[in-house]
């Protein structure tokens, strides 16, 4: 049996009875048996799959009703809350934390009858760029698990090209998403801001973030995008678009669109083999008939530190509540001031959270607000401006997913700066609330390359469409392990 | 000069469900931490769903204070950390960036003095603790989730009052007019709230937080006066604090906290988008609103020609002013008026009384009509009211049953009246002299008819009588 199918081809399967989803998620969780031990996407796995399985077979037999999903096998990443199942951010603070209520994308989900295999790794609260920062150690890139997985959605990334799942759903704040999409040579898409629920997403940058798919192919992300957007009457940031199926006319091509590659992004610190994979990429689609040019989005440069004062700033405050009150870990509280016990229950948290905490307490404070965080929010509508601009222009926009290829685990671990700088291509479309979109294009020395595409608000279809063509043209090699 | 400023808190307790979920507004007498949901209590992933009714609300009470309403309004975070608090930080209004919030810029008339309104904002509630024991000596502090997220609409004035006095008849106005509008019940407690800040001749400004009643805000503002004074008087200069009400000893102690120095790190929350108040909202929230208590007494006076002083009691009760236009016409209106803020005093005062009356406006309307009609006098309606407010029994039923019949025929009540000469002998022949002897004697005509000898006949028939003798 081969794992590696795709949604649609799984979907086709098991619709005309050459597999059943038993079988399919028999041998899933064997895969992830096996191969757990050498890249640990998964901070816990499903115990009840195979029985939910079985009675979706059953269901089939009988001529029931069964959902679009039938059955299909989808990793959530673990800031995503689940009922029944624990939730932890991977954080010591949620180590047993399970939530009482589905997300709105898990309901979705389990409505369609997707089986939730199991949920998966992340920087812990998600603030990371490589999975390192995991209370519960870091995933490994299955193309080479030596390096990391980018991040936060690491895990998320590499149950989808370790074959452990058909399909996932991760989260990005600030490139969480298509960044491990690109390190994994898998798809990533950040949807507009409210077109997908938050219900149950656990808050890093509230004011940003976005639940995304992950999966092998474009039209397969088209898929999980039906089932996860639209209003949501537990989210007042949901936006009412109507039911729009993302997965019709994929293949229109991008004859005659206007594609603007961003400036910014393919000059200096841009790793070389990336920029010539990314020219690569734009020749590509002049051949299939786009109008590529240049286009230079000024603030851009100062988009990482806007990021990190506005992110910091959400999750000083979205983070407050982990107090170890109303539920938490083990803790004595005999003997402690108010103070000095929120101080130590706080101690809980891992190196890369309590950066952004300390930050995050700073720069909105109130000698230096006027500094720092207004200054930032000037930033994010001076990029939004630019944005819109840009779009007045051009279709679509392009740019490599990461300035560099995947590095090694334990690299820059300690060089937070530099891996800060890394979120450089992918957080404007946060700051801005547009769709944006990595798909894998390349491997150079064994380590994948993705190209990203943006696209104006709401416009996830001409998004998907370009993907859908770029992809067409690559013939990319199976996971090694 | 003293100067006195407040900051006042009044829950919207007539809403069904809480500002950010559907959790009951009304948390009072349920089990604890039994009103709760994941948003209330902050669990990861919740999202604040804004409660609509509540923006509406929030703006009846601005529009009654004559505030102005910014064309949309936002949410902000204020972040700090306390045990009630369960997100750790509370969703509120901020204006520092703008009017955004759901009112500014009002004011309100007492006794001639112009009190202006500085903000109006719409806020949650935070949890409850319970201590064991004293807050100070406490051992043990329990939380209760319940009122956490309950929607709260806060009212900061400027330094405008003078006196305590003014304050005491401010915070009734606003008791009164929060009534009025349907809003909030502020006779339950802790619906209404009062913090204080006062300075005396430019000296520093003292805030006095914890105050538990209207009735303990002017003690406490009182207290202060004076402590503030004999410090001033002595030279020792007045630190800018804040001080804590204590009931028991009926004073106020140092907070000692740095609750000066805090920093809320204020920001937008983006979990609720702006909310749109377009002037027609507005409009139809105008429309919409319950009379105003000054409008109301206007109308009292001129229509009804109701004296002032009844028109005052009537128009800022709505209890009252409920019951009179439920009861009233245009014939009966100043005699139901009278009933309502005379007779009924006593038998609905407190909550509870109101609560158990079994009156009716139909009583109201029968027994002004029974007087007018002189059917029954004035003091025999009074005795039919004591009964009513009981028994809820019809009036007709009272009047036979406690024989309230007016006595109103000549030829009966001078028999009445002469049994009362022959009892009273000696002061028939002192009323010849003494007209308020002849007071006494209209007394026992009437102690006689239990009440329901016509006043003005007997009076008259009392008078030819001691004429004639
Ligand atoms: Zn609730």
């Amino acid at each position: 049996m081969n794992l590696g199918i795709t949604a649609t081809q799984y979907l086709e399967q098991i619709k005309n009875g050459s597999l059943t989803v038993e079988e399919f998620i028999s041998k899933t969780m064997e895969r992830i048996n096996k191969v757990e031990p050498s890249i640990h996407a998964y901070i816990s796995l499903n115990n009840d799959a195979i029985s939910q399985a079985k009675q979706i077979d059953k269901k089939l037999k009988a001529k029931e009703n069964v959902g679009s999903c039938l059955g299909m096998p989808i990793s959530i990443k673990d800031n995503i809350c689940t009922k029944g199942m624990k939730t932890t951010c991977a954080s010591k603070m949620l180590e047993n934390f399970v939530a009482p209520y589905d997300a709105t994308v898990i309901s979705n989900l389990k409505s369609q009858d997707a089986i939730i295999i199991g949920k998966t790794n992340l920087d812990e609260f998600a603030m990371g760029i490589s999975t390192e920062f995991s209370y519960f150690g870091p995933s490994r890139n299955p193309w080479n698990t030596d390096y990391v997985p980018g991040g936060s959605s690491g895990g998320s990334a590499v149950s989808v090209s370790a074959l452990e799942c058909i399909a996932s759903l991760g989260s990005d704040t600030g490139g969480s998403v298509r960044n491990p999409a690109s390190f994994c040579s898998v798809v990533g898409l950040k949807p507009t801001y409210g077109l997908v629920s938050r219900y149950g997403l656990i808050s890093y940058a509230n004011s940003i973030e976005q639940v995304g798919p992950m999966a092998r192919t474009v039209e397969d992300t088209a898929f999980i995008l039906n089932i996860i957007s639209g209003i949501d009457q537990h989210d007042n940031t949901t936006i009412d678009k109507g039911k729009v199926d993302y997965t019709k006319e994929l293949d229109v091509g991008v004859e005659g669109k206007r594609i603007g590659i961003i400036s910014e992004m393919i000059g200096e610190g841009v790793d070389k083999q990336v920029a010539a994979a990314t020219s690569k990429a734009i020749s590509k689609l002049q051949t299939l008939g786009a109008e590529c040019n240049e286009v230079s989005l000024d603030s851009v440069k100062f988009s990482v530190a806007t990021y990190y004062t506005i992110a910091a700033t959400e999750a000083g405050s979205n983070l407050a509540r982990y107090d170890n009150i109303r539920y938490g870990f083990d803790f004595d509280v005999e003997g402690y001031e108010f103070n000095a016990y929120i101080s130590k229950a706080r101690k809980n948290f891992g190196p890369e959270v309590t950066r952004r905490m300390i930050l995050g307490s700073f720069v909105p404070s109130a000698g230096y607000v006027g500094k720092y965080f207004l200054k930032a929010l000037k930033v994010r509508s001076k990029i939004k401006s630019e944005i819109e601009q840009a779009f007045k222009k051009f279709d679509l926009l392009i740019a490599p997913t990461s300035p560099v290829l995947p590095f090694k685990i334990g690299e820059k671990v300690d060089d937070p700066l530099s891996l800060y700088l890394l979120d450089i291509n992918t957080i404007v479309a946060n700051l801005s609330g547009i769709p944006a979109i990595s798909i894998p294009y390349e491997m150079t020395n064994g380590l994948p390359i993705g190209i990203q595409f943006f696209a104006n608000s709401m416009q996830e279809k001409t998004l998907l469409q370009a993907a859908y063509a770029l992809e067409k043209t690559t013939n990319l090699p199976g996971v090694p392990i | 000069m003293t100067k006195i400023g407040l900051e006042i808190h009044c829950q919207l307790t007539k809403l069904e469900s809480k500002l950010f979920c559907s959790c009951k507004a009304d948390y009072r007498s349920l089990d604890i931490n039994t009103n709760i949901c994941p948003v209330c209590i902050g669990l990861p992933g919740s999202l604040p769903l804004l409660n609509k009714n509540a923006v509406e609300k929030a703006a009846m009470i601005s529009i009654a204070l004559g505030c102005k309403t910014p064309p949309k309004i936002a949410f902000f975070r204020k972040n700090y950390f306390y045990p009630d608090l369960p997100k750790n930080f509370q969703i509120t209004q901020y204006n520092a960036y703008g009017p955004t919030s759901i009112g500014s810029d009002g004011k309100v008339l007492i006794e001639d003095k112009e009190i202006r309104v500085r903000r109006i904002q719409l806020e949650e509630d935070p949890g409850r603790l319970v201590y064991e024991g004293t807050s100070e000596k406490t051992l043990l502090t329990l939380i209760d989730y319940n009122r956490a997220g309950t929607p709260l609409v806060e009212i900061v004035t400027e330094p405008d009052f003078e006196t305590p006095k003014q304050v005491r008849l401010f915070l009734n106005v606003l008791a009164d007019l929060v009534e009025n509008l349907g809003v909030s019940d502020p006779s339950l407690e802790g619906a209404l709230r009062v913090d204080g800040n006062i300075s005396i001749d430019k000296g520093n400004r003292v805030e006095i937080k914890n105050v538990g009643s209207f009735k303990d805000i002017e003690k406490a503002l009182h207290f202060e006066i004076t402590r503030q004074q004999s410090l001033a008087e002595r030279g020792i200069p007045i630190p800018a604090e804040t001080r804590h009400w204590d009931e028991a000893r009926k004073i106020t102690v140092s907070a000692r906290s740095k609750e000066e120095e805090q920093d809320y790190r204020y920001f937008l929350e983006a979990d609720i988008p702006w909310v749109l108040i377009d002037s027609s909202v507005i409009d139809k929230l105008k429309k919409n609103m319950p009379e105003s208590i000054y409008s109301k007494k206007e109308r009292y006076i001129k229509k009804y020609g109701i004296p002032l002083q009844v028109a005052e009691v009537l128009s800022s009760d709505k209890f009252y002013s409920d019951l009179f236009e439920q009861a009233h016409n245009e014939k009966n209106a100043k005699e139901i008026a009278n009933i309502i803020t005379t007779d009924l005093k006593g038998f609905a005062d407190t909550k509870e009384q109101r609560e158990q009356l079994k009156l009716t406006p139909k009583h109201l309307a029968d027994l002004a009509d029974a007087i007018m009609n002189n059917i029954i006098t004035r003091n025999s309606g009074k005795l039919a009211l004591q009964e009513i407010v009981k028994s809820g029994k019809p009036l007709s039923e009272i009047i036979s049953s406690l024989d309230l019949g007016h006595v109103d025929d000549k030829s009966s009540l001078s028999k009445i009246i002469d049994d009362v000469f022959s009892e009273e002998e000696k002061a028939v022949s002192e009323a010849k002299l003494n007209p308020d002897t002849i007071n006494y004697l209209v007394g026992k005509v009437m102690r006689k008819t239990k009440g329901k000898a016509d006043p003005a006949l007997t009076l008259d028939i009392i008078k030819k009588k001691l004429d004639s003798k």
